[in-house]
């Protein structure tokens, strides 16, 4: 195969680790959401050129499903929460930015050291499954670092990117698993939507750190 | 005549829209439990059919008695849940349009899990685990008080993660299959992963299962991956803390199971066994110590299922005949146990009014049947003769000895300090003097005693059938 057909698929993937990077950083939560929708897109773009290269055409609907559902409905509903949450303020990180980027660059350069079994039996897929774990991995230390819900949502979202991009690197992989990917990140942003909503309903604030003190075993030394 | 396979899925899979729109609660709990009974009847006729495989479902005796046992727990756990909610429903803890949604998303477990248990298709069956979970984690956060949100935000969190790190793990095992089955559907599917197992790439194979094991063994609750689990059985309706701990749990280890399996046929993969031996022993210990701190009686025996799962993980590492045999009749006895014993707590906690062990005391002299049954639930778990699990324990524990002594001594110290928690705690419940409110208790006894029967027969004589049966899963095991 050309390598020119690799190197495009390189580097859509490769932004859309870039843009990961750009999500740990974000201090603000509208800048957050676009980005993530910007991730969405790469990924979308990502999709499509491995539905060309493949020759699958049924990878274009989990590429659509991706642009129309994750870059567009998906942070247009998280603005309109923002929105009338009113947390158009700052997010305070657990450890600072730079931890954290240095904690991401391990996790890459991680992920490319897991990764290397891979291009014994399939050379082909290696660095895409590479930078797929980073963007999983990437959205894992999101999850962490952030304490606001909202912004836990994206990481969690950013996480199922990374897997659609794993799934579709792997070709041929049924069309029946794809699918079910984009449902369940469509049940779990209904799962988060209900939750956040009950938590502003219950506490006036979405950050989760707030619901610390109700943690289970410490209500009865209190 | 319909194919009963489709008719565990399909049954469940309907009564999920029926259940959302009927506004009566009565009529709903009736309903739900008709629906578990129909899946029920269906799951025992797979005994009586052939057994069917394609790409994506498969019917082997391992499954088919985690369909029986599955749909058995919930059509009893539906009945219990019944008049569990009635009275919850009298106290104002829950709305009867709560109820619908939960009567559905009950439903929505039982088919998810049935999926799960069914699949031949290893992305199938991750399908059938993460909406088992999205489906808990609704239900978890019903009561919508702090606690119980915090619980199901915690859940969903780990959840998902070790749900995404699983499928990643399934992508991996496509890719290795990929290369010597071919393309699509059939490098998927469980068992032609198994046959071609010997010719797999090891290296990668292996690193799946590390992904594999994460993912799901987070679901299974083995320490250090557990944390989400006593918050979730603490905070949701006791109904499906009862599900949870004698469903999914099993589940989720099928699925873990399954993978060993494949991994087992492989010569150059890694040692499962050890790793499973080490989790089992860690989640064993860990949880045995933490059962003396709690304060919260369902707290409290979520981290007795944390034990026993990690008892059952031991088992299946060990291998061999015995000790699958001992694992296989650990998860049944366990299951059956468990749910019966959420069944008598969930009455206790309803009738004192709260889930401090401090507050509850005496249950002897104001209810003597619930304190019977409770007394029986904890015997049974505890390990004592003449239970089911004793035999368990004892056939894994004299099968230890004889292979790894050093294991079983720290099996057994386990298995001791476990014990002596749960007495200490049971003597605090059931005797003194009573304190606190005491409701008359309005319930059915009739589910949980029909579970301990089950474990008691089991643990004096276990049919003919059964024990070929159990030997024929466990040779499959390896």
């Amino acid at each position: 195969m050309s390598t020119l057909l690799f190197d495009v698929a390189h580097l859509l993937a490769g932004s859309m680790l870039v843009l990961s990077f750009a999500l740990l950083y974000q201090d603000r939560i509208t800048a957050v959401i676009n980005v993530f929708a910007l991730q969405a897109m790469a990924l979308s773009l990502s999709v499509a050129w491995q539905a060309l290269v493949q020759d699958a055409p049924h990878l274009l609907v989990t590429s659509a499903i991706a642009l129309v559902v994750k870059g567009f409905v998906i942070p247009a509903a998280l603005h309109r929460i923002v929105r009338r949450l009113q947390i158009h303020r700052e997010i305070e990180q657990v450890i600072g930015a730079g931890p954290t980027m240095l904690t991401g660059l391990g996790l890459v350069a991680l992920s490319i050291l897991l990764m290397q079994p891979v291009g014994e039996v399939n050379i082909y897929v290696r660095e895409d499954l590479a930078f797929a774990l980073a963007v999983i991995l990437l959205g894992l230390l999101m999850m962490i670092t952030r304490r606001n819900a909202v912004t836990q949502v994206v990481g969690f979202m950013s996480l199922e990117n990374g897997l659609v991009l794993a799934a579709t690197g792997a070709k041929g992989m049924p069309l029946v698993v794809e699918v079910s990917v984009a449902f369940s990140i469509l049940i779990a942003f209904i799962v988060f939507g209900v939750f956040v909503f009950r938590m502003r309903e219950r506490f006036d604030t979405v950050d989760v750190s707030a619901l610390d003190r109700f943690r289970g075993e410490r209500r009865d030394t209190t | 005549m319909i194919d009963p396979v489709e008719a565990v899925l399909v049954i469940p899979a309907m009564a999920i829209p029926v259940l959302a729109l009927i506004s009566g609660y009565r009529l709903g709990a009736a309903v739900n439990i008709l629906a578990c009974a129909l899946t029920f009847g269906a799951a025992t006729a797979l005994l009586f059919t052939e057994h069917p495989r394609s790409d994506l479902v498969i019917i082997d005796d391992f499954n088919i008695f985690l369909i029986i046992l599955t749909t058995f727990v919930g059509f009893t756990t539906s009945i219990f849940s019944a008049t569990y909610l009635a009275h919850e429903i009298e106290i104002g803890r829950l709305t009867p349009a709560l109820l619908r949604f939960y009567h559905a998303m009950y439903q929505a477990l039982m088919c998810a899990m049935n999926v799960a248990l069914v699949a031949n298709n290893i992305g199938l069956m991750w399908v059938g685990v993460e909406v088992a979970t999205l489906s808990t984690v609704m239900m978890v956060g019903i009561y919508r008080t702090p606690e119980a949100i915090e619980a199901a935000w915690k859940y969903f969190i780990l959840g998902s993660v070790g749900i995404g790190l699983a499928f990643f793990g399934t992508i991996l095992i496509y890719l290795v299959a990929q290369e010597v089955v071919g393309d699509g559907l059939p490098a998927m599917a469980w068992d032609l992963l198994v046959r071609n197992a010997p010719m797999l790439d090891p290296k990668l194979l292996s690193l799946a299962f590390v992904f594999l094991l994460v993912g799901y063994g987070t679901k299974v609750g083995l320490a250090p991956f557990h944390a989400w689990l006593p918050d979730a059985h603490a905070e949701g309706p006791t109904p499906i803390s009862a599900v949870l701990s004698g469903l999914l749990l099993n589940v989720a280890l099928y699925a873990l199971l399954r993978f060993k399996m494949v991994l087992a046929g492989n010569m150059g993969a890694i040692d499962v066994g050890a790793i499973m031996v080490t989790l089992g022993l860690v989640s064993l210990v860990f949880a045995a110590f933490m059962l003396y701190r709690r304060r919260d009686i369902k707290r409290l025996f979520a981290y007795s299922s944390i034990e026993h799962m990690g008892i059952a993980a031991f088992a299946f590492g060990m291998g061999g005949p015995l000790a699958n045999f001992a694992g296989l009749l650990h998860m049944t006895m366990h299951s059956l146990i468990k749910s019966g014993i959420f069944f008598a707590v969930g009455h206790i906690a309803q009738v004192k009014g709260t889930q401090r062990i401090a507050a509850i005391s005496g249950i002897s002299v104001t209810h003597p049947v619930l304190a019977v049954l409770f007394c029986l639930g904890v015997i049974a778990i505890a390990g004592l003769p003449p239970f089911g699990m004793f035999t368990s324990e004892f056939m894994l524990v004299s099968s230890t000895f004889v292979r790894q002594p050093v294991l079983s001594v720290v099996l057994v110290a386990g298995l001791l300090i476990a014990f002596g928690a749960l007495i200490l705690r049971l003597q605090d419940i059931v005797f003194g003097e009573p304190t606190g409110q005491a409701h008359p208790a309005q319930a059915s006894y009739i589910p949980a005693y029909v579970h301990l029967t089950l474990v008691l027969i089991a643990g004096l004589w276990l049919p003919d059938p059964v024990v070929q049966w159990f030997r024929g899963v466990a040779a499959l095991l390896g």
